[in-house]
């Protein structure tokens, strides 16, 4: 569309803004893969080399020797994060549904508590929630890991949640309601079915919190080397006496390659679906 | 409310009858999620609050009524930390919206790439937080660091710099990283938002005359509005409760210079076993958390009303 043309001037200047501002985020990144490639003779040498010849892949294939529970360290943080999600979606669905649908007393009222945990975090509670779990018998479990998690991500999944359902046409539902279709029933069948894009949206947001926040419960609430998640994983890098730095990057950046290259491609449906919730009819 | 139902009488007992079913089959739906949550966020609340008013370490637990919120209130130190902690958010929330409406609208350019650039955002938001901290130790070690040694070779540095080492450098060094954690979801709600926008209203503005930076001032900046408001309360709560981020580079060092109130609530009762001065301090963060989220939504209401979100 001719409103949409840019002069050549305006192009340079939205791409040179473009890579500034991907350097920004992608370099971490960068810094990681180098480091990883680094033999440790590399990184310790002075003065300053960003490249060296004796680069090597070495690093990746070391790790696993290093530390064998690493493919098991990779899959737990997969793991964790998957049950919180499905945990989670189930609590959330019939909630929001409520919230979105029905009409009901201390609507508002309950609504605000929920909102309200999205004040906290683990980190606050810390001393309790560790006697919460060691009376529920869950520490050095996976589901000391899962059941927090849950916890502090049901509310953002209602908020978000609710905004999808209310955008489905309540006639439908009405409709089946009519025929003498049960409310359960008209929730299953008719609700869920439409409401498919806005889950995904939710169920994706929700797998990202967990995912990306599972240290602080894993290094407090379990003491089981094999259940543990990547980001705690990775200190088995830390030795006595060095850290294998190059080999703890290329561990980082491999465990969490499946999970990227998942999100990259989620990425265009996400921001699709954000944009489906948030515009208001 | 347009309800059909409630136009006749005998509708009007039926739909009073519904109301009433309406409300346990509501309730049904909620309880599983109110319980889940009252066991794991609620119940440690209330131990958090109780907690507070003993002198709880690893040996027991006696009740000292106010006393630990006297040793917390009676120190400069605290003061010092809730000023930081505010100084941390404010200028971490702000700097991931400008540079979250920044990259919003870059990524809302049309023009060639633009779906791979979207992509490209995307990493440090779906990685776990520690391993995006682990890249950015790296970066600013001062020996074998990306920023210290470029910044030598280009002769901007005389020698190493490390940058975690030094109280200022390593508190812009951590809102850095916090800015890089919490820019890319920021600009993604941003984009959405920025697409839910009605085209019609850009064209007639393009018609009209009206020019690309009048166009963003006027349609895009007051139609995204709520949505930019409601993402600087969320960010504003994670952005006060960071805690994995400046754990990870600082542990609250060098000199406390990173020491927010989370962190100084974490290492006095998990580092040092005093739960119940730990517990005071979480009820503290709770208070300042509760006052000020009851501001903002006072605010949230309004910006809503004036632009006409229900």
């Amino acid at each position: 569309m001719l409103m949409d043309r840019y002069t050549l001037l305006q192009k340079i200047g939205i791409y040179a803004a473009i890579a500034l501002f991907l350097t920004f985020i992608l370099l971490p990144f960068a810094e990681m893969f180098r480091t990883s490639l680094s033999p440790m003779s590399h990184l310790f040498s002075q003065p300053y080399k960003i490249w060296g010849d004796n680069f090597s892949f070495q690093a990746y294939s070391d790790m696993w020797v290093k530390v064998p529970l690493l493919g098991r360290y990779i899959w737990n943080s997969i793991y964790i994060a998957t049950m919180v999600t499905v945990i989670t979606m189930v609590f959330v669905i019939p909630a929001a549904y409520a919230y979105a649908r029905l009409d009901f007393p201390f609507k508002a009222m309950s609504l605000g508590v929920f909102l309200s945990v999205n004040m906290f975090t683990g980190a606050v509670l810390l001393i309790p929630l560790y006697r919460v779990m060691r009376t529920l018998n869950l520490l050095n479990t996976y589901w000391a890991m899962i059941v927090p998690g849950v916890a502090f991500l049901i509310p953002t999944g209602i908020w978000l949640l609710r905004g999808y359902l209310e955008k489905i046409p309540k006639e439908l539902e009405e409709a089946a309601y009519v025929d003498g279709a049960s409310r359960l029933y008209t929730l299953r069948r008719v609700v869920l079915p439409l409401a498919t894009p806005g889950l995904i949206v939710v169920g994706t947001s929700i797998y990202i919190g967990a995912y990306a926040q599972q240290y602080l419960f894993a290094v407090t609430f379990n003491q089981v080397a094999e259940l543990q998640p990547l980001p705690a994983g990775l200190n088995q890098f830390i030795g006595y006496q060095t850290v294998e730095w190059n080999q703890m990057m290329a561990a980082a950046l491999t465990g969490v390659l499946p999970v990227m290259v998942v999100f990259l491609f989620l990425q265009k449906y996400l921001v699709a679906g954000l944009t489906a919730g948030a515009v208001k009819e | 409310m347009a309800d059909i139902t409630s136009t006749a009488a005998p509708a009007a007992a039926k739909a009073s009858r519904k109301g009433l079913s309406e409300a346990w089959f509501a309730w049904a739906l909620i309880a599983p999620a109110l319980l889940f949550i009252g066991v794991i966020v609620a119940w440690p609340l209330v131990e958090t609050v109780r907690l507070s008013f003993t002198d709880a370490d690893l040996g027991g637990e006696s009740w000292v009524g106010l006393a630990n919120y006297e040793k917390m209130l009676s120190g400069a130190k605290f003061f010092e930390i809730v000023g930081r902690t505010f100084f941390w958010m404010v200028l971490s929330v702000g700097l991931k919206l400008v540079v979250g409406l920044i990259g919003a609208t870059l990524l809302n350019a049309a023009i060639p790439g633009r779906a791979l650039f979207r992509m490209m955002i995307m990493p440090p938001w779906v990685i776990p937080i520690a391993i995006g901290c682990i890249g950015w130790l790296w970066l600013y070690n001062g020996q074998f660091g990306f920023l210290s040694g470029m910044s030598q070779r280009l002769g901007l540095l005389d020698g190493p710099f490390e940058f975690l080492a030094y109280r200022n450098s390593a508190f812009y060094a951590a809102i850095v990283t916090d800015v890089w954690v919490g820019t890319p979801m920021v600009s993604l709600f941003f984009l959405a938002a920025m697409q839910g926008v009605n085209r019609d209203l850009y064209e007639a503005a393009w018609v009209d005359g009206a020019g690309r930076w009048y166009r963003f001032r006027r349609i895009t900046i007051p139609q995204i509005m709520p949505v930019i408001v409601s993402m600087a309360l969320l960010s504003a709560i994670w952005t006060f409760n960071s805690f994995e981020i400046i754990y990870i580079l600082t542990q609250g060092g060098p000199r406390g210079g990173t020491t927010t109130m989370i962190i100084d609530t974490y290492k006095t009762a998990i580092g040092n076993y005093k739960f119940g001065e730990g517990a005071a301090r979480a009820v503290a963060i709770v208070v300042i958390l509760g006052v000020f989220s009851l501001l903002y939504l006072k605010v949230l209401d309004r910006v809503n009303k004036h632009y006409g979100v229900k």
